[in-house]
Formats: structure tokens, sequence, C-alpha cells
């Protein structure tokens, strides 16, 4: 340790102002308050201090994940062995190196391709490289299909970086959860590769069936799909590598919950909202998937994952109490709506959180609004 | 009063046909007075005709000869328009070059005329072709007014050029498809070719335009007015 600092000490005038290669002061910056806690002091005025800065927030939330990532990563050997017709038990080695040997390169694409651009783009800006894509780097390789070429997420993961975050100035500035920018960006360039039935099953057996419980209940309904509510409920099925176990989302929620960090209001009503949206859809009976019981929304494709890690982005979420209430009902209305109404897209619930996203601005204001007007009217008696 | 004799003056020397200041009129709309990413103008259309080069290129054609033409005719009857009823007059002589525009593209070149569709009988309400009427025709010579009409039809194409060949070459992996000049660049190279949905959609060129326009005041240093 003491090897690392003499060494760190002994470069550091290099890259400070008036250095040889002061360009790169924010790339050192970055490293050097990786290694070490930096021993910055505040500075002027009286400030409220507390424990839980960037960094710890974003780091709960990779340690919220980590449930999801294991098990997406059993679950892709499982599910490949499964399509082989070789039927062993879950938590097997043979699982795990399968899933491993799939699952970490597109991490290691996703994470590498976009700490470049943040790299970058803090260099160019004169900024401090922020610890906001920790998060976002994890989450990519997550709602990834198994099967997705390396080079796919790369190019999303810029994409939904420089379009979806760095543009509007960076971590903190983004209005569109910059993960699901990155899979909305696949979703339409290159939609063969990311729906369908052909990418949830890495390197699956031909004539194998690789359709999903959710687009197998879209055109045939619930009598369709393959695994049972318990089957769905831990995760057992095919999917995007991190959000098949609806189990797992829920051990990460209460994480996020008890921390403080995750918005348990926006979980709880996206769940309400979908269930209200599955009731309408009963009652109204628009086709066989309309009338697929409500509760299993919940289970199917991605909706936990999303409403626990993606709509409580606290950027991009709705900010007031009351508007995310609102903001977590909507979303799950819109999800079970794009799901059941609009064939083209089988998964809603992405396009519902970044709907929601957009529409989380104005939400605020009304309520805003709508509390000036309560107090205002106070005041007058 | 120093200024109004000084501009009688003005007006009186007779200038050279491309002087500094008319060469300007041709090069300052392919940059820093671009109709489309600086004016922000005439978008609707850039998104809509740019996904292959080939119709890109006819209504760029197109567009450049509305604009001068209109310009140069509204320009030599600007002070026998009466002010009240000025836009329905410029619309009257849009038209005529737009209808004129679409005749011949019908009888010359159908299926770029049927892929084209509507976009060209919009060229008549089409931003640019207005704006440059009420900002410049108006209120200058003839001359002037069709150089800048030239200028800012060229600034257009530009745009349209650009935003086609980077749409028709990552989204169908072709340039120029549909002319003698056809090239699949991934094809001949070898090289294994997916297409991007994203670009062949109108949102594509839009998230491209705006690209451009952040690329373009990056270079000249652009400041947004407080």
């Amino acid at each position: 340790m003491k090897f690392l600092r003499k060494t760190l000490d002994k470069v550091k005038p290099t890259f400070s102002e008036g250095g040889k290669l002061s360009f790169l002061q924010s790339t050192f910056e970055a490293i050097e308050t990786f290694l070490f806690v930096p021993n910055h002091t505040t500075h002027g005025g009286t400030h409220i201090r507390d424990g839980i800065d960037l960094k710890r927030t974003m780091i709960t939330v990779v340690l919220a994940l980590v449930p999801c990532l294991v098990w997406g990563i059993f679950n892709v050997g499982y599910q490949h062995f499964l399509s082989l017709g070789q039927t062993g038990s879950f938590f097997s080695v043979q699982n795990f190196l399968f899933g491993l040997e799939k699952v970490f390169p597109i991490i290691i694409v996703s994470y590498v391709s976009g700490l470049t651009v943040e790299f970058m783009f803090a260099q160019i800006r004169r900024h401090s490289v922020n610890e906001g894509f920790l998060v976002t780097g994890i989450l990519i390789p997550l709602i990834m299909p198994p099967d997705v070429p390396l080079w796919m997420v790369s190019m999303s993961t810029i994409f939904a970086v420089v379009v979806g975050k760095e543009i509007f100035g960076g971590t903190g500035m983004n209005f569109l959860n910059p993960a699901l920018t990155a899979r909305v960006f696949l979703f339409f360039a290159y939609p063969t590769k990311i729906s369908g039935d052909l990418v949830w099953v890495a390197e699956k057996a031909d004539g194998y069936s690789g359709a999903t419980n959710l687009s197998l209940a879209s055109t045939g309904g619930q009598s369709a799909m393959i695994n049972t509510d318990w089957q769905m409920f831990m995760g057992y099925e095919m999917g995007s590598i991190g959000e098949t176990s609806v189990l797992m989302c829920l051990i990460g929620a209460a994480i996020l919950i008890v921390t403080g960090i995750g918005s348990w209001r926006i979980m709880i009503t996206a769940v309400i909202g979908a269930l209200v949206m599955g009731y309408i859809l009963n009652l109204v009976g628009a086709g066989p998937f309309a009338e697929v019981e409500p509760y299993k929304h919940l289970l199917m494709g991605g909706f936990m994952f999303g409403a626990v890690f993606m709509a409580t982005d606290p950027v991009s979420a709705a900010q007031t109490q009351t508007g995310k209430l609102w903001y977590g009902f909507f979303i799950g209305i819109f999800c079970v709506f794009v799901r059941v109404i609009n064939p083209a897209y089988p998964e809603g619930m992405m396009l519902a959180i970044l709907l929601m996203n957009v529409f989380a601005p104005l939400i605020d204001y009304f309520v805003i609004e709508s509390n000036k007007k309560k107090r205002l009217k106070r005041a007058k008696i | 009063m120093s200024t109004d004799v000084l501009d009688l003056k003005e007006e009186k020397k007779s200038e050279a046909l491309f002087s500094k200041k008319n060469r300007q009129l041709l090069s300052n709309p392919l940059d820093s007075d671009n109709p489309v990413t600086v004016q922000i103008l005439g978008i609707c259309s850039a998104l809509a005709v740019t996904v292959q080069m080939k119709p890109a290129i006819y209504m760029a054609f197109g567009l450049t000869f509305v604009t001068a033409f209109s310009n140069l005719f509204i320009s030599m009857i600007r002070n026998s328009i009466p002010s009240r009823i000025r836009i329905i007059v410029q619309l009257a002589v849009v038209s005529l070059w737009v209808i004129l525009v679409d005749e011949l593209l019908r009888a010359y070149a159908f299926d770029v005329s049927k892929q084209l569709s509507v976009f060209v009988g919009l060229i008549i309400t089409n931003c640019i072709v207005m704006g440059r009427l009420e900002a410049y025709a108006m209120a200058n010579k003839p001359w002037p007014s069709f150089l800048d009409g030239v200028g800012n039809g060229l600034g257009y194409s530009a745009i349209l050029l650009i935003l086609a060949t980077v749409r028709e070459l990552f989204g169908q992996g072709s340039i120029m498809k549909g002319t003698p000049l056809e090239v699949h660049p991934f094809e001949a190279m070898n090289l294994p070719f997916t297409g991007n949905g994203v670009l062949m959609m109108p949102a594509g060129a839009c998230i491209l335009i705006g690209l451009l326009i952040w690329a373009q005041r990056a270079r000249n240093g652009y400041r947004e007015e407080a």
C-alpha cells in the first residue's frame, strides 16, 4: 500500500496544473480517489455532511444487483444445458462456468466502453470523473439477452453515455435512464438481436423453442406459458441475463429500501399500477393476452427488475414524494398497457419507464403547483 | 443623416456580379448560417427524405431550384406586392416552381417521385423557402436574392447529403443505391454488416442532426446567448 501511495505522490506533480500531463488530471484524480480515500477537506462555510455520498450510493446499488447477477450467471448456464436436453441441478459448477463465460465479457465490454467515454468527457470538460457509470455499467449487461454480440453492447453503451447522459451535462443531468437508453437503442437498431425467440438462450440447440413466457403469453395467452408461477418467481426461465428471478429482485429491493437508496413509493405503486391495468384489461378482455391473470404480469419479463432498479433511478425519476407515487403508478399502467395492446413490443417495461422518465418533471411541476395552491388557500383563512 | 447619404451612394454604385458580399451570400449558408443546423428550418423534410441518397439528391436539387427562383421572382416584384397579402402572393409564386419540379420528377424520374411522395409538394410550405422570401427577397435586389436562394438551397443540400450518406451506409450498407454509382462498401471489403434500424427511422435522423449541430457548434465556438 505504501508503495502505491508513494508512486502516486511521486507522479502527482506531473498531472497537476502546470505539469507535463496536466491535461490528464481528471484521469489521475479518478484513479487516485479510486485507490485511496481522498484527503480533501471542506473549504468555506459550514456544510451539512453526510456519510452517504455518490460513491456509497452507487456501490450500494451494485451490491443490491449482485443477487440478480449471480442468479443470472447460473441461469444462463442452466438454460443452455436445458436446451441441450441436460437437466441437472441449478446451482452446478458447470452452469456457473458456462454462464460466467457468457456474462463476464458483456460486463467487461460495457464497463470499458462506458468508462472510456466518461473519462474522455471528463477530461475534455475538465471535470472530475464521477461514479455515475458504476451502476449503469452493471445494469446494461443485466438487461441484455445472453446471446447479444459484444460489439452491439459496446455500441449501445457508447450511445447511451453520449446521447443519453453526457449531452445533457453528465451524471445527475440525464432525464432518461442511461441503461435503458442503451437497451432501447439496441431494441430499435438491431431488433432481431434483442427480441424474438432466438436470443434468450446462449448457444441453444437447433429446434429448441426459445420463446419466453412473455412472448408465448402475448400470442397464446395464459395457457401457452411454459413455466409455472413458482418457476417464474424463482427465475428458472428464459429472459435477459439479470431479470428472470423475481425473488432476487425482491432481495435487491429490500437492500435498496433498508438503506434508503431506492424509493419504496415507486416500487409499490408500480406494482399497484400493473395490477390495476391487468384487472381493467381482464374486464375488457381484448384477446388472450388481456385475459392473463394480473399478478402474472409481475412475474413475466423484466417487470420486477425494471420496477426495482430502473424506475427508482434517483436522477430520472420524479423528485417529489407525491410525484413518485404517480410516477410509479403510471409506469405500472403503461407497462401492462404496452405489453397487451401493442403486439410489436412484447416487453412494455422499458418503454413505460422511459416514457415516464420524460414525464417525471411534469409530474413534479403539478405536485409543486398543487402544493402551492393548497398553502395559499390556507394562508388566506 | 450621414448614414442615409452613405446608403444612397452604395445603391448607386453598381456592384460586381460576384463581389465579396455576393460570394458570402453563397458561402455563409453552407456553414455559419446554415438553414438546417443553425436556423433549424426544414427539419421535417430533412428527416423524411434522407433514408437513401438518391431521393435526397433529387430533393436537394428541387429545393435549391425552388428557393433560388422564388427568391428571384419575388424580389423582382417586391415593390408592387401589397404587404397585407404578401404571404399569399409568395405562396402563389412558390407553388408555381414546386408544381414545375413535381411535374418534371413525375415525367423523368417517376420512382423517385413516388419515394418523395408528399414531400415535393410540401416544399411550398418549407420554412427555408418562406423564410428566405420574408427575410431576404422582400428587401433585396433580384441578383443577390437569387444568390441567397441558391446558397440556402446548397446549405440544405449539404446537410441532406451528409444525413443520407450516413443513414444509407449504416442503415442499408450501400451508397447511392439505385444509381449507376451504386456501391456496397461492406460487401466489397468482405466485412460483416448488420443494418442499423435506428438510422432507418426519422428519429435516428433527428439524433444525427443533433450530433451534426453539436459538432458544428463545437468547431465554430458557439455560445448560447444569455
